[in-house]
C-alpha cells in the first residue's frame, strides 16, 4: 500500500471514531475509543508529514482526492448512521485486523508502521474482546453486531486487498468464538476508494473535519 | 447509569516497588477491567504492571472503628525508631 492510502485510512478512521468522544456507553469506553482515535490520528499525521504539508493534505483536499478505502468512511451505525456501539466494534475489528497485518509487513522499512504496529495490536485486541462479548452477549447486542458485520462485510474486500487470506485467519476465529455468522460471498465487492471514488458519507465527514480550517485558514489552538 | 461491576485498580510504577491503589473503574469482567485500567491509569507510562480486583472482594476497616483501630498507636512513641544516637557517617537514614 502507498503511504497516502495508509495515511488516509488512518485519518478518516480517526475522524469517524472521534464522533464517540463524550458519547460512549461508559466513561471507560469513551477513553478507550478516544485513545484509539488518537493513535490513528498520530499515524496519519506522521505519514502526511512525510508526503508534504499535513494541513494542506488533511484540510484542503476534496473528497475525490482522498485515497482511503470505503470502509473507514462508512457511518458507525445502521439507521441514518446513528452511532451504534455494536457497529463500531465490528468496524474496528475489520479495520484493525487489516491494519495490524499491513503495519507488520511494513515495520522493517517504514518507521511510522514500526511505531503503529503495537498500537494496532491493541486496537485489534480491544475490538476482539468486545466482539466476543457482544456476539455472545444478549439477544440485542448480538442482533446489532451481526447486522453490522453483514453490512460491512462486502467492503472488507477493498480493505484487505492482497492480505485477505491472512485477514480471514484473524477474523474468522473471532467471529466463531463470538458465535456470530460469517457472511457468505454474493460477489458484491464495492471499491473505488483508492481511485478517489467515494460514498456520499465521506463528503459529510470532510465537511465537518475541514470546515474550521477552510473558514479560518491556519487557525491554531 | 452503568450496571457493570466495580473494580479497584492497583499499578506498580516500576520494578521493585509495590502495587499501589490508583482508583477504580466499571467493567463487565476482569479481562475488560484490565484493558480499561491500561487506558485510564497508565496513559503516561505510570506503570509496568496492573492488578484489578473486584471491589466487593476487598474487606475494609470501618470508619466507626477508627478510634479503636488507630488511636492507640498515637501515644506509643517508643514504636518509632527515634531513641538511637546515629553514629557519625551513617547515611540514608
Amino acid at each position: 500500500m502507498k503511504p497516502l492510502e495508509l495515511a488516509d485510512d488512518a485519518l478518516i478512521a480517526a475522524q469517524r471514531l472521534s464522533e464517540w468522544v463524550s458519547r460512549a456507553p461508559t466513561l471507560e469506553e469513551d477513553v478507550a475509543l478516544a485513545n484509539i482515535a488518537l493513535d490513528q490520528l498520530g499515524a496519519a499525521r506522521l505519514w502526511l508529514q512525510g508526503l508534504g504539508d499535513e494541513d494542506q493534505l488533511a484540510y484542503l483536499r476534496s473528497d475525490f482526492e482522498f485515497r482511503n478505502c470505503l470502509l473507514v468512511e462508512l457511518p458507525l451505525g445502521g439507521y441514518r448512521g446513528e452511532l451504534d456501539f455494536g457497529w463500531t466494534v465490528a468496524w474496528l475489528l475489520f479495520l484493525s485486523a487489516a491494519q495490524s497485518l499491513r503495519y507488520k509487513d511494513l515495520a522493517g522499512s517504514d518507521a511510522v508502521a514500526a511505531k503503529a504496529v503495537k498500537e494496532s495490536a491493541y486496537h485489534l485486541d480491544h475490538a476482539t474482546q468486545w466482539t466476543i462479548r457482544l456476539g455472545d452477549g444478549t439477544e440485542e447486542s448480538r442482533r446489532r453486531i451481526q447486522a453490522a458485520i453483514d453490512e460491512y462485510w462486502p467492503y472488507t474486500h477493498e480493505l484487505t486487498e492482497g492480505v485477505r487470506e491472512r485477514w480471514l485467519s484473524i477474523v474468522e476465529p473471532v467471529l466463531a468464538r463470538a458465535t456470530l455468522t460469517q457472511p457468505g460471498e454474493d460477489g458484491w465487492k464495492p471499491s473505488g476508494g483508492r481511485e478517489g471514488r467515494h460514498t456520499e458519507h465521506l463528503s459529510y465527514l470532510l465537511a465537518e473535519m475541514q470546515s474550521l480550517h477552510r473558514a479560518h485558514p491556519g487557525a491554531p489552538w | 447509569m452503568t450496571t457493570e461491576p466495580l473494580w479497584e485498580v492497583f499499578v506498580r510504577p516500576r520494578r521493585g516497588l509495590s502495587h499501589t491503589h490508583v482508583g477504580s473503574l466499571h467493567a463487565p469482567d476482569e479481562v475488560m477491567a484490565l484493558r480499561h485500567a491500561r487506558d485510564l491509569y497508565t496513559r503516561r507510562q505510570e506503570g509496568v504492571s496492573i492488578w484489578v480486583v473486584p471491589a466487593g472482594a476487598i474487606t475494609a476497616s470501618s470508619p466507626d472503628e477508627k478510634d479503636s483501630f488507630f488511636d492507640p498507636a498515637g501515644d506509643k512513641v517508643y514504636r518509632h525508631p527515634t531513641f538511637y544516637e546515629l553514629p557519625e557517617g551513617v547515611q540514608h537514614l
